[in-house]
């Protein structure tokens, strides 16, 4: 079958791509434009790792036709990064502290589900977080520190907002106040800094 | 301690939250050509023929290869040390396709083509005839039918890879001690227990599909990029598939999605290499999709024991005796040594005054390969060694949690080369017990009546840290002094997903008293370049590799001071000597007052590029270690059971773990929860299923086996019981697998509690409770 030129918007550009109509998102994505932060797991929309903000929502780019994503807006983990001073999303930084990253296969689906979650600006509780993000699989954490990492993450914006919010209290005596977690997240992210002009 | 018992956070977790860490699939070069597997549709037999003209024909198909053009050679997939023994050589019974089909979904060809389209268009019209055989899924069945075709004849004249017994002493036999009892006791004293145990074929279900992709480099070396536990063990394995010198071939292990023991076997990365050989070194990649790993790679095996337990009636437990069916599948793969270890648990978990016996047959059956699961038959052995228990206590009217403390193992246990150097079980439970509040609850769900029903119950474990003195325990370490007193750590060892990578820089970090951030561990392992190490399994990384980092991180220092003591210029060095010397916070300091001498930094500019005694500071060791160590723990679950929907809900539920120093706490708490959501797992709704009469599977995908998603997942207690361990490098002890064991049996004794009825069958589905709870009246 002849390939067909379409445009689409990924992470804040256009880009042009030939693509087989029968082509899914998750192939021309991590296949044409090298974004291979989307993972395959299933391929028939039962893991997550595949997903991908479409208009804000996320989808399993596994089952969906690239040539449905024509005119809307794609986002992708590879996006979340500011171009112009490198910084991450508080999603991301709260996945750090949290510990909610294990083999990381399902983080970059997690992270983007998760951005859904807290762009929604309400103040989920636990049970909600859950229920939101039980489209994505994971074998590695148990969801325990993924869900306080999204709690985490939507303290911030409630913070933001001037709505009061609190996270539940840690299951183990053994976790850090959170303070010390910020602290090392700073080193975390020193260490990703090679710029002397920037402090 | 400066660096152990720190909560640091991930080294690899910006690359993992930024996507930019890179696994198999996303360095595989654009023009890699694609393979896919056949695989057969009958569950015993034999290919007759195979016509592959059609196949060949698709445009795109670069080759179809079939199990009559795979080398005649027969290799071990598991991974463990290889031995020098021929005796204790695993069992050699795979090709890389295969004529005599073994299970249904067995390897009989495979196609390689320049795009999937192509792929699944060739093998959708390969011929095949077959030669069928009768069909036994099941280990019981397969020794049942006495004219059952054997398997692997090369090997065995039955079915039975091994059949062992586990006594107290050689003459134990359960019915006299039985005997004995009831003459010292009387029979009206003693409390006794005989039933049937039955635990799921598990899939390991890691997110990233096994994957590799392989070529020939421009050395003729044939490499392997793979998504392994164990690249060292995968060169050997690849190389004995090829036949050809273990050197010509090298394996990279990128970052890794999840493995779980699943990739602690050889699993498609022989046939991989041999295809890209076939195709003239071209690169070819091999990715296996999720409804076929689900069945062509390994599975945990499904064990059915018969199990019985003899006590007093004041709540001494005399003996036992576990006589247990493994299901092993078509292929050998770990052979009899999970159900071995699975013997050894039950055996060792009790004591057992007057005796036990713990018996196991490991069966060649037709159905997937069960190997490595994290565990290593561990969560079987608490399955039957821990709902025995429950009935005793049950029958007996005992308080669980007492007659645990009563008759549990001690800090004496000794058994095949391992014991407790620590002994912290018996803390656990008091811990575990009082955060659950145990006998308050007990009390008060006492004697419910109605739909919902709440219950209490526990499980506990015992466990080896690695594998010795059972086979080798052997790791290397690299350490290499950069130009600014930064160091790379390079080590065969692997992060899979558990922290490994994070641990081991710290260890380094206390070892030679480089900063972590100054410590560069070496994240994919490549035979080519990171010393020699056995790989990821049997939680014994952070005891093995982590003494090997410890002593070579002594080296190390050891030689950056004897450098220190060489720079003349250095007025607080003079007079010094080298016991006067230690290193801390990246400078050499005076041992006792910690002033600080020379920075590193300045030191190891000074060693690369003088002219008067130029040396590039590096360290190497081997470590092999002889001493085994167990952990223990336990696990409380409070349970609410919807009787009329066969719904169990976990209200509650704590984890309590002796495993020795937590090098980083924050990391062991993340392992216990990942632990305890695939226990709960087994327990409650994980169950891979085949037709007993086909072998054809019918659930092999995400959508129809259930592994818990987030909603079914309660908020997980953890704490630990922290000993220093004298045999682990800084205290630790195994961790990595301890946590997937007691969930599910805690939970299953809970529904005892709740409702009166002992589940014997995992996992426990609202279809099992309901059709009990109906065969009994209760609803």
């Amino acid at each position: 079958m002849s390939k067909k030129i379409i445009t689409l918007h990924v992470n804040g550009k256009d880009q042009e791509v030939a693509v087989d109509e029968r082509e899914s998102l998750y192939e021309t994505l991590r296949n044409e434009l090298r974004l291979t932060s989307i993972k395959k797991g299933c391929e028939v929309g039962e893991c997550g790792a595949c997903s991908v903000l479409l208009n804000g929502k996320c989808v399993d780019s596994c089952i969906y036709l690239t040539i449905w994503a024509v005119g809307k807006d794609i986002v992708t983990v590879e996006g979340l990064k500011d171009e112009t001073n490198g910084d991450i999303t508080d999603v991301q930084k709260e996945f750090i502290k949290q510990a909610a990253v294990q083999c990381g296969f399902c983080t970059p689906g997690f992270i983007l589900k998760a951005v859904e979650i807290v762009g929604a600006n309400k103040p989920y509780t636990r049970d909600e977080i859950k229920e939101l993000i039980t489209g994505n699989l994971c074998r590695c954490t148990g969801y325990m520190n993924i869900v306080t990492a999204i709690e985490h993450a939507i303290k911030h914006n409630m913070d933001k907002l001037g709505i009061p919010y609190e996270v539940q209290p840690s299951t183990t005596s053994f976790d850090l106040p959170d303070e010390e977690k910020e602290k090392m997240l700073k080193d975390v992210l020193e260490m990703q800094n090679n710029d002397v002009t920037k402090s | 301690m400066d660096y152990i018992g720190k909560s640091n956070l991930r080294v690899d977790a910006y690359a993992k939250v930024t996507g930019s860490a890179k696994y198999t699939a996303d360095l595989a070069p654009r023009d890699c050509l694609i393979a896919k597997v056949l695989h057969s549709t009958i569950a015993n037999g034999e290919v007759i023929s195979m016509d592959v003209t059609e196949a060949r024909k698709v445009p795109g198909v670069v080759g179809v290869f079939t199990c009559f053009d795979v080398p005649d050679v027969e290799f071990p997939t598991a991974g463990h040390p290889w031995s020098t023994d021929e005796k204790h050589q695993d069992i050699a019974d795979k090709k890389l396709l295969n004529k005599r089909v073994r299970f249904y979904g067995d390897d009989i060809a495979a196609v390689v083509a320049v795009d999937n389209v192509a792929c699944d268009k060739a093998l959708k019209l390969i011929k095949v005839e077959y030669k069928e055989y009768p069909v036994h899924t099941d280990a019981r069945s397969m020794l049942n039918d006495k004219d059952a075709p054997i398997l692997h004849p090369n090997w065995r004249k039955d079915n039975v890879i091994a059949h062992t017994s586990f006594k107290s002493s050689d003459d134990f036999n359960y019915d006299e001690a039985k005997k004995k009892a009831i003459a010292e006791y009387g029979e009206e004293n003693l409390i006794e227990v005989v039933k049937n145990v039955k635990t799921p074929r598990i899939s390991h279900c890691h997110i990233e599909l096994p994957i590799s992709y392989a070529y020939v480099d421009t050395n003729g070396k044939v490499t392997v990029v793979a998504s392994t536990q164990l690249p060292h063990i995968c060169r050997r394995v690849v190389a004995q598939a090829l036949n050809i010198p273990w050197g010509k071939v090298r394996v990279i292990k990128p970052y890794i999605g999840g493995g779980f023991g699943n990739k602690q076997d050889m699993l498609y990365e022989p046939l991989n290499a041999w295809l890209s050989v076939k195709c003239g070194g071209k690169p070819v990649m091999l990715e296996i999709p999720r409804e076929e790993t689900m069945v062509g790679t390994r599975t945990r095996h499904p064990m059915d024991g018969d199990v019985r337990g003899l006590a007093t009636k004041d709540g001494k437990l005399l003996c036992r005796e576990l006589v247990n069916y493994s299901t092993n599948g078509g292929y050998a793969a770990h052979g009899h040594s999970i159900t071995a270890k699975c013997a050894g648990i039950f055996q060792n978990l009790y004591k057992n005054p007057l005796g036990v016996n713990s018996e196991a047959y490991t069966v060649w059956t037709n159905a997937p390969t069960s190997a490595a699961m994290r565990a290593y038959g561990v969560p079987q052995a608490v399955s039957f060694a821990e709902t025995l228990t429950d009935d005793i206590c049950e029958k007996g009217g005992f308080d669980p949690l007492k007659f645990r403390m009563d008759n549990l193992c001690d800090e004496n246990l000794k058994a095949g080369g391992v014991e407790f150097y620590t002994y912290g079980l018996k803390k656990c439970l008091e811990i575990g017990s009082k955060k659950i509040d145990w006998e308050k609850k007990r009390e008060e769900y006492k004697n419910q009546t109605g739909p919902i029903r709440r219950g209490i119950g526990m499980c506990c474990f015992i466990y080896q840290t690695a594998v010795a003195p059972i086979a080798l325990e052997t790791a290397s370490v690299r350490m290499i002094l950069n130009q600014d007193g930064s160091m790379q750590l390079s080590i065969g060892a692997t992060e899979i997903g558990q922290g490994a990578d994070t641990v081991f820089t710290q260890i380094a970090a206390e070892s030679t008293g480089i900063s972590p951030d100054k410590v560069f561990v070496m994240s994919s392992q490549d035979t080519d370049i990171t010393p020699f190490d056995t790989g990821a399994y049997g939680s014994r990384q952070t005891y093995v590799t982590g003494n090997a980092i410890k002593e070579c991180g002594v080296i190390l220092k050891k030689k950056i001071c004897e450098y220190a003591l060489t720079m003349e210029d250095e007025e607080k060095l003079k007079g010094k000597k080298l016991e006067d010397l230690d290193v801390f916070d990246n400078y050499v300091v005076d041992i006792k007052s910690k002033e600080k001498l020379v920075s590193l930094e300045k030191l190891s500019t000074t060693a690369f590029y003088s002219f008067t005694n130029n040396q590039h500071i590096t360290a190497e060791k081997t470590t092999d270690i002889h001493t085994n160590t167990f952990a223990s723990g336990c696990t409380f679950a409070d349970i609410e059971v919807d009787m009329p929907l066969g719904i169990i809900n976990v209200k509650d539920i704590i984890s309590v773990h002796d495993s020795g120093t937590l090098i980083n706490p924050a990391l062991a708490t993340a392992q216990v929860h990942g632990g305890m959501s695939m226990s709960l797992g087994y327990g409650m709704s994980e169950e891979f299923i085949l037709d007993p009469k086909t072998g054809k599977p019918y659930n092999n995908n995400l959508l129809d086996y259930k592994i818990p998603t987030a909603m079914d997942s309660p908020d997980f207690k953890v704490e630990f019981v922290v000993m220093k361990d004298p045999t682990g490098g800084y205290g630790n002890k195994a961790l990595g697998e301890p946590p997937t064991v007691a969930p599910a049996v805690a939970i299953r004794n809970a529904v005892l509690n709740a409702t009166g009825i002992g589940f014997n069958e995992f996992p426990l589905t609202a279809q099992r409770l309901v059709h009990e709870f109906k065969e009994k009246g209760m609803i």
